[in-house]
């Protein structure tokens, strides 16, 4: 449904967004990740047409949005980082404009009353946008994206600036809409990207440094296993038991979890079931084993990890580079 | 284009720019005309009403055009537009006419004040409807100006007294040329003016060059609006 091809955008010297490739297929949820200023918000607005690129290419079902932008733009719906409203209309009159400008030609009363429907604004209908609190006016923003039933909808920063039961009611409204369209949901919250999308794509200094399912994502990560053990026994003699054992790449003293036992956070190296290993060297000690919970990388880490790699190998390479020249 | 035109000229009415635009327009129409005309007895002048209604424009055009596109800028609003299946020509000239319209109809409304001469002498219909047709395209040009600046930036008073300082110099070449030694450049200067143009009118002539003339600097200066998106779309 979209693919984008050696993408690129400079601003002056700045490279905002560096030779990025990705597909997305229809009835996709995909996250577009990235810390502030990493090209999100610009790969956005070159897949809507509000920016050209320097060089590369994006299509919107099969239609090039540089090259036939009227065509393209009207299988999206795009809702900004600030949404596109007119503070001096009521919200009926600004759906109508969009229904308008948009050319749409489907049936305007029952189109629209299904948009609000959906987006649960059906009883600040006729009042003025400029009224409405941030939530309203954020759920006007997805409906005017929603109009012409657009194949592609485009969210840039979806939940900024929300309150939290607003946030889980957005977030629950994109998954709705996730049934029936395409949706590309770009954030840098990552807990969003988990709650809402099927794949999550990251980018970093206008280069996309990941794109996987979001399941696979934590295999990214040197493919490292956590646990959480809760030990009976004495600390230092059980942290050094620990330490020595065969397999383990890291260990860490959580703290006393009550009187007389302690938590601890093991790793274990690439490929290494630790569990057996950890059982039988308990019982030999006869330190009782409360309690293991793995501990799965959460996103934040694979971002951290992913975000801080790329740089880092860059640098490695260059060093490499430089030190090849001499 | 036609829901931009119609939200724009809404937009008018739906803020009080637009009942300030027309309360002040029609004032000073009315006080230039009966200073002009009224006032005058049997001296009254027609022409010089027109001439220096174009001067008020100066003052009085920016405040329809001023918000036109800064506005949408700075709330960024223009990224509906500029994402919607609409070209860049007709969003700028959707917005040029709805600021056209208000002037237009405004002016209009104005200029049955000559209703009145008519009661009281015989003015020159001649002239009247010349000077219409020519202050009309006058307006047309200037509304263009206003348009462009008003792409140039997202601070409307900025945009405001850009257009009016444009609109000035553009009066000033005609007194400006008149003190122009170097013959060629006096030519090229004369040419360019807004008033060298408008004479003919006030003398009851039809100039088809002036039309032509001041349709392409409304033409000019909305193609260099829609080079400022372009602009901005590539950069």
């Amino acid at each position: 449904m979209i693919k984008i091809d050696h993408l690129v955008k400079h601003f002056g010297d700045k490279k905002a967004v560096n030779d990025i490739s990705f597909t997305v297929e229809e009835g996709e949820i995909v996250g577009f990740l990235g810390p502030n200023g990493a090209g999100k918000s610009t790969t956005m607005n070159m897949l809507t047409g509000y920016l050209s690129s320097t060089s590369g290419k994006a299509e919107i079902d099969g239609i090039d949005i540089f090259e036939s932008p009227m065509e393209a733009k009207k299988k999206i719906g795009f809702l900004p980082e600030q949404p596109p409203l007119y503070l001096d209309m009521t919200v009926q009159e600004y759906l109508d404009f969009v229904y308008d400008l948009k050319g749409c030609k489907l049936n305007r009363k029952k189109h629209i009353a299904e948009i609000c429907d959906v987006v649960k604004i059906t009883n600040v209908y006729k009042r003025m946008i400029k009224n409405l609190s941030k939530g309203y006016k954020q759920r006007v923003g997805i409906a005017q994206a929603l109009i012409g039933n657009p194949k592609v909808i485009i969210f840039d920063e979806p939940t900024i600036g929300l309150d939290p039961k607003q946030i889980i009611e957005i977030r629950n409204l994109i998954r709705t809409l996730g049934k029936n369209h395409t949706v590309i949901l770009s954030t840098h919250i990552l807990p969003e990207a988990q709650a809402v999308c099927d794949r999550i794509i990251i980018i970093n200094e206008g280069k996309v440094v990941a794109n996987e399912k979001r399941e696979n994502l934590s295999n990214l990560i040197q493919g490292n296993r956590r646990f959480e053990v809760q030990i009976c026994g004495p600390q230092k003699e059980v942290l050094s038991e620990l330490k020595s054992m065969q397999g383990i790449n890291y260990v860490e003293y959580l703290g006393g979890a009550d009187m007389d036992s302690h938590s601890f956070m093991i790793e274990s190296q690439p490929g290494v079931d630790i569990r057996k290993t950890l059982f039988y060297l308990l019982a030999r000690n006869n330190w009782p084993l409360i309690n293991v919970q793995a501990m799965g990388a959460t996103l934040e880490d694979i971002f951290i990890s992913l975000v801080d790699k790329k740089p880092e190998q860059e640098k490695s390479k260059r060093s490499k580079k430089t030190q090849g020249g001499n | 284009m036609l829901a931009i035109f119609k939200r724009e000229l809404r937009s008018y009415f739906s803020t009080s720019i637009g009942y300030i635009f027309v309360g002040i327009f029609l004032a000073l129409n009315g006080a230039i005309f009966s200073y002009c005309t009224l006032q005058q007895f049997e001296n009254s002048n027609v022409s010089l009403y027109f001439t220096l209604m174009i001067f008020a424009f100066v003052v009085i055009l920016p405040l329809i055009t001023m918000k036109l596109f800064s506005e949408e800028r700075k709330l960024k609003t223009e990224q509906l537009l500029l994402t919607s299946p609409v070209s860049l020509w007709s969003m700028v000239f959707a917005k040029f006419l709805a600021a056209y319209t208000i002037f237009a109809s405004t002016f209009l409304v104005g200029s049955c004040n000559f209703v009145v001469l008519y009661e009281y002498g015989q003015p020159s219909t001649a002239i009247i409807f010349g000077n219409i047709i020519s202050i009309l395209l006058v307006g047309a040009a200037f509304i263009a100006v206003g348009v462009f600046v008003s792409a140039l930036t997202e601070n409307q008073l900025i945009a405001a007294f850009g257009t009016m300082a444009i609109l000035f110099l553009m009066l000033l070449l005609g007194i400006v040329g008149s003190y122009i030694n170097f013959t060629p450049l006096r030519v090229l200067v004369n040419w360019l003016s807004i008033f060298t143009r408008f004479f003919p009118f006030t003398y009851g002539e039809f100039s088809f060059s002036a039309i032509v003339y001041y349709a392409s600097i409304a033409f000019v200066f909305l193609f260099l609006t829609v080079r400022v998106f372009e602009k901005r779309r590539w950069e």
